[in-house]
């Protein structure tokens, strides 16, 4: 079944992305840990999927589609605040602090 | 320990090692190709867990076009190597104590078995209790009748079709979102 070795897997790619995102500083490695995080939770949905019917591979194909749209939005984000900033460090992306 | 057990060993191997690689490579570019070595190898154990379909998308998707869009950005933006790229250690400490909290927690998920859940729902009251609706027919059965696809989109078309008519309007939004930000004056 690989039920229980894929949920563990899926525990150490979820931790390896928060310890990205929380040790880097180049806020496009930050986001590409974010997109890594998402695979680790598909990861659990088809395990899981296998269990419980397919439902779980739909939740899958949505998180997709939430994850592409993600992606897109996020990286125009980032390109206009390196226009304002010229930088993609995060310890310079100060916009909103007062 | 089966051939499946070593194939699935060959590729979490992959994964985990290529992800390590992808958080810690100071150049955006080589982190960016390590993440998509990761995708490739959860393609795979995708395809292990009878998930064809899903295994596709996740090539052709993320693979492809996310990461393309990511090469875009990282070639766009045309960085210089910063000098110290990663954080002071005291966030290095409070990072590795909190993915080793997070790991611990995660993988206490391996003692969820079929077993177990059926002790768990056997305790419920008896309204919440319906056994087809927790296991719709999912265990010991052979490959299914439908094909690859046709498992997904039957269930997709019927049971789940308003959502995936919504996700055309969040695709909408995102293209619209993506052209106004990225646009410098419209």
């Amino acid at each position: 079944m690989l039920l229980g070795p894929s949920l563990a897997l899926s525990a150490v790619l979820f931790a390896l992305g928060v310890v990205g995102v929380l040790i880097r500083r180049n806020v496009v490695v930050v986001f590409m840990c974010v997109e890594l995080m998402l695979n680790a939770v598909n990861l659990t949905l088809v395990a899981l999927a296998q269990l419980h019917g397919t439902s779980g591979q739909i939740m899958v194909f949505f998180v997709m589609t939430v994850a592409a749209a993600e992606a897109v939005v996020g990286l125009a984000i980032i390109l206009a605040i390196f226009r304002h900033v010229q930088t993609v460090d995060l310890k310079q992306f100060n916009l909103l602090k007062g | 320990m089966t051939a499946l057990t070593v194939v699935f060993g060959i590729f979490a191997i992959w994964a985990v090692v290529s992800a390590l690689l992808c958080i810690t490579r100071t150049n955006a570019m080589a982190s960016a190709l390590w993440l998509v070595s990761t995708m490739f190898a959860l393609a795979g154990i995708y395809v292990l867990l009878q998930a064809e379909f899903i295994a596709a998308i996740q090539v052709l998707v993320y693979a492809g076009a996310v990461m393309v869009l990511f090469l875009f950005v990282i070639m766009l933006l045309n960085v210089e190597e910063t000098p110290r790229e990663w954080k002071r250690w005291p966030v290095w400490l409070l990072a590795s104590g909190l993915a080793a909290v997070l790991t611990a927690e995660l993988v206490t998920l391996r003692g969820y078995s079929p077993g177990r859940l059926a002790r768990e729902i056997s305790t419920m009251p008896d309204s919440m209790a319906i056994p087809a609706y927790v296991f719709p027919g999912a265990m010991g059965t052979g490959p299914d009748p439908r094909g690859v696809v046709g498992k997904i989109a039957e269930p997709l078309f019927q049971a789940y079709l308003i959502p995936f008519e919504i996700t055309s309007v969040l695709l909408l939004a995102a293209v619209i979102g993506a052209v106004v930000l990225a646009k410098k004056r419209l």
